[in-house]
């Protein structure tokens, strides 16, 4: 395996997707071992993000790595103006590995360039958050058998969701077929239909949230969010549109798992929690799995 | 006709004429092209009149020969330039911009949230169609596109 820094999904080929699932799946049965055993992993998030950092921190902890870091950037030299870039180079010169959550667009690519040690994006704005997507394809892979051919039902905030965008890019090697489901305000973004078209991906856009998803292997839930209306009233006419609720499932396919990146608002009823096909804290689990299978391939353990 | 247009600019022994170039970005050509610090004699004519364009400018640089790459950094604004190379008041060669596969340090990144317009980082762009132009960034991944590309 190679050394090298996880900025963008795009930066791991069909191949290495499917090396680090399956190390994914080696961690899952033995999550606890000393691969990073004398390693210092650092934990810069710029931003809080309670759920990712965890996740890092307790996968970077099974594998017996120190963290060094800091949780929000009110507590690092960022709040004396310091650069980036200065940073990056002072921290790369302390560890084995960043690990970098940042709101800037584009952050992590360019503390990627300055490191001297591989950078993994936890999350740089509203761009990239490809350890998101690596969780989600292993969560698919694990409870659909493969990642070939499916029906994939994305619903919500289709226009900002980067978790959306990246498993779209993720996907886009396994012959998937897309449905998507949002209002016409937040639909999937022009970019990423001419990269379907021009890729031969079979999609299909609609507004209305119902008997549809009989039809789906995965159904991709986020939230839609009211911050992202211009005219308020607009909002109020679709918040209850796209929320899932356990009666809705009585006809999907028995295969179908329910995924959310999660938080989760009200997008998805509580009564759906219990109903088998309901998956998304087993997805925020896996996320431990695919954070040390990534983790271990940056520093070609 | 054309002797008349070529009396606005005064002509050049040996060296470069850029011709074609849409009249609002003239400036900006001559800093892309470091023309403001060059040594070199440069006399330039703008507004002139150009079927093509309406208005056009021309740049005309003393014994001074470009290289492709450096000449090609214009193609983002004057995508329609061209170039002469005079040698003895002849036109000995002729040539036309081609745009680069990669952008780098010339145009600013149209989302405000990137990297590149927070912090002093050098942009980079990957182009990911020629016609029209648009280019992709290498840090924030965001798509500029030719109404909003702004020269740096």
């Amino acid at each position: 395996m190679d050394n090298k820094s996880l900025v963008s999904i795009d930066d791991y080929t069909k191949e290495e997707i499917l090396e680090v699932l399956a190390r994914a799946a080696e961690f899952e049965k033995n999550p606890n071992c000393n691969l990073l055993e004398g390693k210092v992993i650092a934990s810069l998030f710029f931003e809080p993000s309670t759920r990712t950092r965890l996740s890092f921190e307790t996968a970077i902890s099974r594998m017996g790595g120190r963290i060094v870091g800091f949780t929000d950037s009110s507590s690092s030299s960022v709040t004396k103006g310091e650069t980036l870039k200065d940073t990056t180079k002072m921290v790369s010169n302390y560890c084995d590995l960043i690990v970098m959550r940042h709101p800037i667009e584009g952050s992590a690519r360019y503390a990627s360039e300055v490191s001297d040690v591989p950078v993994i994006n936890a999350g740089d704005g509203a761009n990239q958050h490809p350890t998101q997507t690596m969780l989600d394809l292993y969560s698919i892979m694990k409870t659909q058998g493969t990642l070939e051919n499916l029906n994939i039902f994305m619903v919500g905030d289709l226009k900002y969701g980067r978790t959306v965008h990246s498993l779209l890019m993720a996907l886009s090697h396994f012959n998937p077929t897309f449905h998507f489901i949002a209002p016409p305000e937040l639909e999937i973004p022009r970019g990423y239909k001419i990269f379907m078209d021009k890729n031969d991906i079979k999609y299909f856009e609609h507004t209305e949230f119902d008997d549809i998803i009989n039809d789906a292997d995965i159904l991709y839930m986020t939230r839609v969010q009211k911050e992202r209306f211009v005219d308020p009233l607009e909002y109020e006419k679709v918040k209850n549109v796209y929320i899932l609720k356990n009666n809705m499932l009585a006809n999907t396919k028995d295969n179908l798992k329910i995924l959310h990146p999660l938080p989760r608002v009200n997008e998805i009823a509580v009564d759906v929690d219990t109903n088998p096909k309901a998956y998304y804290f087993q997805q925020a689990l896996n996320g431990v799995y695919a954070r040390q299978a990534i983790i271990a391939k940056a520093l070609n353990l | 006709m054309n002797a008349k247009k070529e009396l606005q600019v005064s002509a050049i022994q040996n060296g470069t004429v850029i011709d074609h170039i849409p009249a609002e970005y003239l400036f900006q050509v001559i800093t892309i092209l470091g023309l403001d610090k060059c040594g070199n004699s440069v006399t330039f004519g703008n507004n002139l009149e150009s079927k093509l364009l309406g208005r056009k400018a021309i740049i005309k640089i003393s014994e001074k020969f470009f290289k492709d790459e450096e000449i090609n950094k214009i193609s983002l604004i004057a995508p329609h330039a061209k170039l002469n190379i005079i040698r003895d008041y002849k036109v000995a060669e002729k040539k036309i911009v081609e745009t680069p596969k990669k952008v780098v340090g010339i145009a600013r990144c149209m989302n405000p949230k990137c990297i590149t317009n927070v912090e002093a980082v050098t942009t980079r762009f990957h182009v990911i169609n020629t016609s029209p132009i648009t280019l992709k960034c290498h840090y924030c991944e965001k798509i500029t596109d030719l109404k909003n590309i702004r020269i740096v």
